[in-house]
């Protein structure tokens, strides 16, 4: 059983809301409760100044979109997309128009007569994409729609939703667990750890003011690298491999044990410290991977498991002595109880 | 050559006693008791002809598939939602009470035969087609219920989640989306019901004995009243597997499904 604690959200209205969380942080409980598939044993739902927490979901205006590919399978692609109006009893040129209109955006108008189980797994979740566009409803569901199509489908939709939900002025929260995807889609982020509601703002604040350690965390990818400094007057020390200037936000606070996050593209180990790439530790590569126009090493930085991410193709053998270059204005505070100091 | 030597075999023993049982209902009885012949020497349509003519013979199909039709409509409505709601919720002892569905399919018919007779006999179902419908039920809605459960939990939960989303009611969505989705599990569910009411004779000799009388029923008596008709019960026979082989034709492709209760 997933259980969501108590929680309070109140997602901004008329936005794209992201929920960004783990598998099983309860993102799709979350979903459920709003969309009144499931009954909370406590707490209520409010939508819009009501309280629809009894509220049957029928009676919601609701639509949302599956991560697998849901659609009636003895309908053609037409019938799919029209379903919502048809039940809504919405008159015979007014569902024609509304489909073709909703269609020629999702590129679907070539497949209105095909039968869905004939349809490519994009195709497929094009035509639900469809069906939740075409009910203009007040909120959109959308559980992690793009996690099961291959890569390139996957790009080409995530930059064309926020556009699609944009013009209908409808509510959407959309659900996953890639950071990158919160980022490039925008808006509100609401972010999850087992069934916690973690903190919840513009995405784009949350991800470089991060409230705690499990936020920072849940929003960095390849994971943030975390090691402990100590705060003495004006000066920061790691380990005694180095020292750097006390950030004005930290200055205020008790001297003592502090831990600091750096994400992973704030750390280099090429070329000399330069461009804030301020402070250099010494460290020992224990793996190192290609990816295409960057590279991702694995470190070993004072008993501390480490992740560089840079551009560039660099290669070094496993176990190789190397400079990482840090760069402090990637660095995050936390106190000892993981709150971010800032 | 020896990759067609094995299956031709194979088919030619299956085929033998249904091809026995036709070149039979073409002869007369007194060539089938004297001579030994592949085809029939005498070859004569009266056999069919007596039984398409004569009430005695042709009520009893119209009986049979009369009874048959209803236990199908019965068995099937009924299995539906049970069938669904095994799939969808969990509630309270459901896998024993399902498990319990099945163990009916495993007394014989036999068992049930007499309290079945004292009963209908009670409340004046005897010898009606509705006696014999209601007593196949015991173990076509078992059976029933196992085959859709089992297409029903190939369909994804979300689909109902989805229908209900759009604003569908429960019988609406339960009509026009759920039943077209499980459209093949309950074709295979009636085949087999058709088929085991069909073919059992038993409970439907028993509860009958002029006004529903059974094609089964009137098989039997027949040969042990005028003799042996042999060629006259061939035909009889022959035309008992053509109701199941229409039947079959239309759930040709899911009938595996069906002997496997409908589980991939």
């Amino acid at each position: 059983m997933t259980h969501i604690h108590t929680t309070d959200l109140a997602f901004e209205d008329s936005a794209f809301n992201v929920l960004l969380g783990a598998t099983l942080s309860g993102k799709t409980t979350l979903m459920r409760l709003m969309a009144g598939l499931e009954k909370p044993t406590s707490g209520e739902v409010w939508f819009s100044g009501q309280n629809v927490t009894s509220v049957p979901v029928q009676k919601r205006n609701i639509a949302m979109v599956y991560q697998e590919f849901i659609n009636y399978p003895n309908f053609s692609v037409f019938e799919n997309i029209a379903s919502p109006l048809r039940v809504a009893r919405v008159n015979q040129s007014e569902v024609s128009r509304r489909v073709q209109a909703i269609a020629e955006l999702l590129n679907l108008s070539d497949l209105l007569d095909r039968d869905v189980s004939n349809l490519s797994g994009g195709q497929q979740q094009r035509t639900a994409l469809a069906r939740a566009l075409v009910k203009e409803a007040s909120l959109v569901l959308l559980d992690e729609p793009l996690a099961n199509l291959d890569y390139k489908l996957r790009e080409q939709l995530r930059e064309e939703l926020p556009r699609l939900f944009s013009k209908s002025g409808s509510t959407v929260v959309y659900a996953t667990s890639e950071p990158e995807e919160a980022l490039m889609l925008g808006g509100y982020t609401a972010t999850l750890h087992e069934g916690r509601v973690v903190q919840y703002g513009k995405t784009i604040d949350i991800y470089r003011k991060p409230c705690n350690l499990e936020c920072a965390k849940i929003f960095s990818h390849p994971p943030v690298n975390i090691a402990t400094v100590s705060k003495s007057n004006n000066s920061i020390s790691f380990d005694g491999v180095a020292d750097w200037l006390c950030p004005d936000s930290l200055k205020d606070n008790r001297d003592g044990n502090y831990t600091v996050g750096i994400r992973p593209h704030h750390l280099t180990l090429s070329g000399a410290a330069a461009n804030g790439y301020s402070v250099t530790v010494p460290g020992t590569v224990q793996l190192a991977e290609i990816s295409g126009s960057g590279s991702v090493i694995h470190l070993q930085v004072q008993g501390n498991d480490w992740i560089s991410e840079s551009s560039g193709i660099h290669q070094f053998s496993i176990g190789e002595q190397v400079d990482v270059h840090m760069n402090l204005n990637g660095c995050l505070y936390f106190d000892s109880e993981g709150n971010a100091v800032y | 050559m020896s990759r067609w030597l094995v299956p031709t075999l194979y088919i030619v023993f299956l085929l033998l006693p249904i091809y026995w049982l036709l070149n039979m209902s073409f002869k007369t009885t007194n060539e089938i008791l004297g001579t030994f012949a592949l085809i029939p020497l005498e070859f004569t349509l009266d056999n069919y002809i007596k039984i398409f003519t004569d009430p005695a013979w042709y009520r009893g199909y119209i009986n049979s598939i009369l009874y048959v039709v209803i236990n199908t409509v019965i068995s099937v409505s009924f299995a539906l939602p049970a069938a669904y709601a095994f799939s969808r919720y969990r509630f309270l002892g459901d896998k024993h009470l399902f498990f319990w569905l099945l163990t009916n399919r495993m007394a014989p018919p036999a068992v049930f035969a007499l309290p079945f007779f004292q009963l209908y006999a009670a409340i004046d179902l005897f010898d009606t087609h509705i006696a014999v419908a209601l007593a196949h039920c015991l173990f076509n809605i078992p059976l029933a219920v196992w085959i859709l459960e089992g297409f029903m939990s190939g369909v994804p939960k979300q689909l109902d989640e989805m229908a209900y989303i759009d604003g569908y009611s429960f019988p609406r969505f339960f009509v026009k989306i759920f039943m077209p989705a499980v459209a093949s599990g309950i074709g295979v569910a009636a085949f087999f019901c058709f088929m085991y009411s069909w073919v059992e004779m038993l409970l439907s000799k028993t509860l009958t004995s002029v006004a529903a009388k059974s094609i089964a029923a009137t098989m039997t008596r027949t040969a042990s009243t005028a003799g042996y008709e042999l060629g006259l019960l061939a035909a009889a026979g022959a035309l008992t597997i053509i109701p199941g082989a229409i039947v079959i034709y239309f759930v040709r492709n899911y009938i595996a499904r069906g002997f496997s209760l409908g589980r991939v």
